[in-house]
């Protein structure tokens, strides 16, 4: 085996892994505070890059500068379905949820591939060509760049959540709902609000990636998919392992690239995700399955 | 009520000699999806465990039929019984590590989803069932070779499967074995306190449910004439499965078929006529709405709110 391989595939699975974080932490923060789990996920992510297409074809906008618009568009599509759909089954049981999410999801996708067709589109930006060279091993800067926003907007999240009153409120409600309550958090509000921001990351995410991934309405299945085999690998729930999860799947996801084949990748994660629901269900950073 | 039914089996095997080519056709896709549909019920109806890769039962079962038939020579007839012994295998494997381990809800889902996905991404690497490029059967014609000329054939092969996985589920519904289920829906823990053996009826359901899809894979594969990974494994085959019993009514007999009649005809009419304008995907924007719509209206799905209304008017 080319070492030199396995070095670049190690650097771009890590660099990589940070759009999937993002996207992860979307994900489980909607989890964490409401028990919800979004499957429309990925399809949000996917309606994050065609907007950031949007921007950059019609208007010019390069994707690096676009995806605030897109995390403030998805922001606001959160905001609306929390509030018109999501609050009305809060308190159905899993399956009603999962039912529901499914339905947002087809309709997001499908929307997708009415609007704007099903051949693959991919964003244009002028880092997209540019590389740089350490040694044997080759970085995009696209993709460099991607990584630094996508962790830079991680951070921003962490401090929104630890230092801001709307963020311990959600923190508040995550730890224990009742609680919450009790002392007086107007939890209608910090749920809207916490799809919101789901939503957001996800949106964020999907606009960085859009310059280095190539999309099409159908990819938020899969996108949704890998989500959810994050969180739970990081645990349900828990950012920290939302963070650490996506890299780690991301790497090992390109690994299995570089060793296996690139269309059989996805193994490799799907391995993970059956190895940690037999032996750790509640994931590598979470206290309780369930 | 069993006159009416009764009636309702007369109508449709009569009905392929008064009806045109293309209305079979939508019948038998309506039998074969409420099959398929049926077989579900049984796991995530009854019993409550939402299975989302119900697919990987249907792709076995028709590559199994179907691998058979080409290398072996053996006839479908005999395949079908062994790919579904292959997805009820399968199936065991799934149950058994999901419910051993007390996966539910989500992580169940997640599970399942991860099994037809691996087994997606495999059939899609093994150039030996074909790859990426898919399974194609020879056409000849053969009855033995599960073959027909005449699509009334399939149209009775499929009502057949229909009847015989409804009066299947019926049976079960009428018995213990589908009191148990139910129980387990609704309150697990509890049917542990009464000493029901809930891991054993729920790997019971599991593996009736699978051996039913697998089965059904053979229809599939003798059908179409083709197989195709992403389309025999993948996820949307899987909401095609499982959304009819839910939209007509998830643990009950009627509700697959209920659920089939609603929206097969649906999702043709729409294929057809919309795909031609380039509105490839509108039959799924139906089929979210109607998720989405269901959920918050009629959790309990078409059917008891069908009998509800029938119920409330003297006979």
């Amino acid at each position: 085996m080319d070492l030199t391989l396995v070095g670049q595939g190690l650097l771009s699975g890590f660099l990589f892994g940070g759009v999937y974080s993002l996207m992860a932490v979307g994900l489980t923060l909607i989890f964490g505070v409401m028990r919800v789990v979004n499957f429309a996920h990925g399809d949000m992510m996917v309606w994050g890059m065609y907007l950031a297409w949007l921007l950059s074809a019609r208007a010019g906008i390069d994707p690096y500068v676009g995806f605030l618009a897109c995390a403030a568009a998805l922001f606001l599509f959160g905001l609306l379905i929390q509030r018109g759909l999501v609050e009305r089954i809060v308190d159905a049981p899993h399956e009603m949820q999962i039912l529901l999410m499914l339905g947002v999801a087809l309709v997001l996708e499908n929307v997708a591939l009415v609007a704007f067709g099903p051949d693959p589109a991919r964003v244009r930006s002028p880092l997209s060509q540019a590389t740089v060279w350490i040694g044997p091993i080759f970085i995009d800067v696209a993709r460099l760049v991607t990584f630094g926003l996508a962790m830079a907007l991680t951070a921003a999240l962490w401090l929104f959540l630890a230092r801001t009153d709307l963020g311990r409120s959600m923190r508040a409600a995550a730890d224990n709902p009742y609680g919450a309550r009790v002392i007086g958090t107007d939890v209608r509000k910090v749920y809207a609000a916490a799809f919101g921001v789901g939503a957001a990351c996800v949106g964020a995410a999907g606009a960085l990636v859009s310059p280095i991934l190539p999309f099409q309405p159908t990819s938020g299945l899969g996108l949704s998919v890998t989500s959810f085999n994050i969180v739970i690998i990081g645990g349900m729930g828990s950012l920290p392992g939302a963070f650490v999860g996506g890299i780690l799947v991301s790497v090992a996801e390109s690994m299995g690239a570089v060793f296996l084949s690139p269309s059989m990748k996805e193994l490799v994660s799907f391995g993970l995700l059956i190895a940690i629901l037999l032996f750790r269900p509640a994931g590598l950073f979470g206290k309780t399955a369930g | 009520m069993k006159l009416l039914l009764l009636l309702a089996v007369v109508v449709l095997a009569a009905l392929p000699w008064f009806v045109g080519s293309y209305l079979i056709t939508v019948m038998i896709f309506i039998f074969f999806y409420a099959y398929l549909g049926q077989a579900w019920n049984i796991v995530g109806g009854y019993a409550g465990q939402l299975s989302a890769g119900h697919a990987a039962f249907v792709g076995i079962g028709g590559y199994a039929a179907a691998l058979l038939s080409a290398h072996a020579g053996l006839s479908p007839w005999l395949g079908m019984w062994i790919g579904g012994g292959l997805a009820a295998l399968l199936g065991a494997v799934i149950g058994y590590l999901g419910f051993r381990f007390g996966l539910r809800g989500f992580y169940f889902v997640l599970l399942t989803v991860a099994f037809a996905e691996i087994c997606r991404v495999i059939a899609l690497n093994v150039d030996a069932v074909g790859g990426a490029l898919g399974l194609y059967i020879t056409f000849t014609g053969n009855p033995r070779q599960f073959q027909f000329q005449d699509n009334r054939a399939y149209y009775y092969v499929a009502l057949a499967l229909m009847l015989g996985a409804t009066a299947a589920v019926r049976a079960i519904e009428t018995h213990r074995f589908g009191a148990y289920l139910t129980a387990i829906r609704q309150d697990e823990s509890a049917c542990e306190a009464l000493g029901i053996d809930t891991l054993r009826v729920k790997m019971q359901a599991m593996v009736l449910s699978s051996f039913l899809t697998g089965v059904g894979g053979t229809f599939y594969a003798f059908y179409l004439f083709s197989l195709q990974p992403n389309a025999v494994f993948g996820i949307p085959l899987s909401v095609e499965i499982i959304i009819r019993p839910i939209v007509g009514g998830a643990g009950t007999v009627m509700g697959p078929i209920l659920g089939s009649f609603i929206l097969s005809p649906l999702a043709e009419i729409s294929r057809s006529y919309f795909a031609q304008g380039g509105w490839n995907g509108l039959h799924l924007i139906v089929y979210g709405v109607l998720l989405i719509a269901v959920v918050l209206f009629l959790p309990q799905g078409a059917y008891p709110a069908l009998r509800r209304l029938l119920r409330g008017r003297p006979a």
